[in-house]
């Protein structure tokens, strides 16, 4: 009794894990077909498997390139907020003193403005930049990174913070004494320590860097610059009512997404309890 | 000694240097002359002056019925939100905790919509809430219940909210087993020796050890719903008729669709005042009610 009970219940919770994912069965199944059969039944399976649409909607999205836009993009940028913040965040710990408590206290604060307050004087930020010193900030790559970079150093610098205040300081003050500089103290012997927590910042930043649209809409106008959200929301503007080509194109950017994630399950759920916690 | 201050100095700059110059340019700056923005009127085109109107714009903001209304929306919004998502999430979190086979299929599944962006997930669900919806109406008959959901103001809304929920309850439901898996066995053992019920078990000892965790959750859910963007531009773009227009949009649209950058600007500062003011006193009432074991 008590057995067949538990094998209901689990049956039940896989049915109700299905039932809560049936958009993007809605979304596989109607990629499929074409526009007079996704009007006749939007729900049922798709009477021929052909992938042409999923080769069209790629062609209008230029899906390939604005995937390598993406991929370029958010790995540069979580790499240099991870090595900058780590650094940053390890002094502050270090050198405890008042100006290291007023930046600490600087980064976490303006973890409250929303990107809605700061993004429009921040394109006159950066103009002011492209005109005066000549810097490309606006419609290129690298501008953009840059800016990822500032908005996500904040809560990078709380995490990493939190972090390196339990790491216990005995190793690094014997590399000090074996005449290690500060560079190598820190790299050698401080940064391998932070493993997880590096895991989890990288991780974070991954998943907001990837799907960011707003930043990216206001900086890039190029067409061969869009990352992904870009090239999709252009995709939608041009073909509002194609609903089929639409299914392909948005199944197109969940794939990537749904890799990543079976291979780095554990550590994304680990990364996102250790992040929330404080 | 003091060379070898100095020398420390020069460590100190070296490593904190790069991000603070970066921080302040990209963060700092343009807060600081974003509050200055917010006293001029200027429509955005650098040739054209920035004339300086005083309080004018906030004046003008809370006579703006647009923004009034998208105020509204995004309370109406918020408060659904808060609700949906933490319950979602803790049923969720509930179910997947009791040890089931296909425990962690199931959470694997519930969290997913996490991770895809909100700007396609907003896209998927316009099919749904279109389409599929009007489908399931005239093959089911329930056509009170599936209709287009996008054509009518308070529907888009509630909508809007059930995407958000699609997609923040995973989120939450895995802040919430951590919470759930670090109250001891030996609690629950003891009450159920006791004689306490299921429902007693659950509203006396794992939802107050649990506060910590609803803490989080509802800051989390609280200052991400405040300040949506995403799903509301794929989903509804903000119609029918700007009904369900909330804050985040309605400044962008003050600023880049009309050219309003000193009114826009008002908007967005207020908006941070907001937010600010709201997820503060919610941490501070939640941190009072968590209890130490």
């Amino acid at each position: 009794m008590k057995t067949s009970g538990r094998t209901v219940g689990s049956v039940l919770l896989v049915l109700l894990a299905l039932v809560f994912l049936s958009p993007i069965y809605l979304m596989l199944v109607n990629s499929f077909k074409d526009r007079a059969e996704l009007y006749r039944n939007a729900l049922a399976l798709p009477e021929s498997f052909s992938f042409q649409y999923y080769s069209k909607a790629a062609e209008k999205m230029g899906f390939l390139t604005a995937f390598g836009n993406s991929l370029y993009v958010t790995v540069v940028s979580v790499v240099i907020v991870v090595v900058l913040a780590s650094m940053t965040a390890w002094m502050l710990v270090r050198t405890d003193d008042r100006l290291s408590r007023f930046l600490f206290l600087l980064f976490v604060s303006t973890m409250l403005i929303p990107f809605q307050t700061i993004m429009m004087p921040l394109m006159q930020v950066m103009d002011w930049i492209r005109t005066h010193l000549h810097l490309p900030m606006l419609n290129t790559h690298e501008g953009l990174i840059y800016m990822n970079v500032g908005f996500h150093a904040s809560m990078a610098v709380f995490l990493f913070h939190g972090f390196i205040k339990s790491v216990p300081v005995a190793l690094e003050e014997a590399a000090t004494l074996d005449g290690c500089s500060k560079f190598g103290v820190f790299w050698r012997i401080v940064f391998p320590m932070l493993k997880t927590i590096t895991i989890t910042v990288a991780i974070l930043d991954v998943i907001s860097l990837w799907n960011d649209y707003l930043l990216p809409s206001l900086t890039l106008s190029d067409k061969g610059l869009r990352t992904i959200p870009l090239s999709t929301f252009y995709f939608f503007g041009e073909f509002t009512i194609q609903w089929n080509l639409a299914m392909a194109g948005l199944t197109l950017t969940i794939v990537p997404v749904v890799i990543f994630y079976l291979f780095s399950q554990k550590y994304i759920i680990k990364g996102i309890a250790a992040g929330a916690v404080k | 000694m003091s060379t070898r201050y100095r020398k420390e100095r020069a460590w100190y700059a070296l490593f904190t240097l790069p991000l603070l110059i970066i921080f302040t340019t990209v963060v700092i700056i343009p807060f600081l002359i974003g509050i200055g923005y917010s006293f001029v009127s200027w429509d955005g085109i650098p040739a054209n002056p920035k004339v300086f109107v005083g309080f004018d714009n906030y004046v003008a903001l809370f006579k703006d019925e647009r923004f009034l209304s998208s105020a509204w929306h995004t309370i109406e919004f918020t408060v659904l939100s808060l609700l949906l998502v933490n319950v979602l999430g803790l049923v969720f979190s509930l179910l997947v905790t009791q040890k089931l086979r296909g425990s962690n299929v199931a959470r694997t599944m519930f969290f997913m919509p996490n991770l895809i962006g909100g700007l396609i997930l907003g896209y998927i669900w316009q099919f749904v809430f279109t389409d599929a919806f009007k489908t399931v109406g005239e093959r089911t008959g329930l056509d009170a219940v599936f209709f287009n959901w996008l054509i009518h103001p308070q529907s888009a809304l509630y909508a809007t909210v059930i995407v958000f929920a699609w997609q923040m309850a995973g989120y939450t439901m895995i802040i919430y087993i951590a919470g759930l898996q670090s109250i001891p066995d030996e609690l629950n053992e003891a009450a159920k020796v006791d004689g306490a019920g299921r429902w007693h078990r659950l509203t006396k000892i794992v939802f107050p050890l649990l506060m910590p965790s609803f803490t989080i959750c509802l800051f989390l859910t609280l200052s991400n719903a405040f300040k949506m963007f995403d799903v509301n531009l794929s989903l509804t773009k903000g119609g029918p008729n700007n009904a369900t227009e909330l804050f985040a949009m309605n400044i962008y649209n003050e600023i880049f669709g009309y050219g309003h950058y000193g009114l826009g600007q008002a908007k967005a500062i207020v908006f941070f005042l907001l937010v600010a003011a709201v997820t503060l006193t919610q941490v501070i009432i939640t941190k009072r009610r968590e209890v130490q074991l």
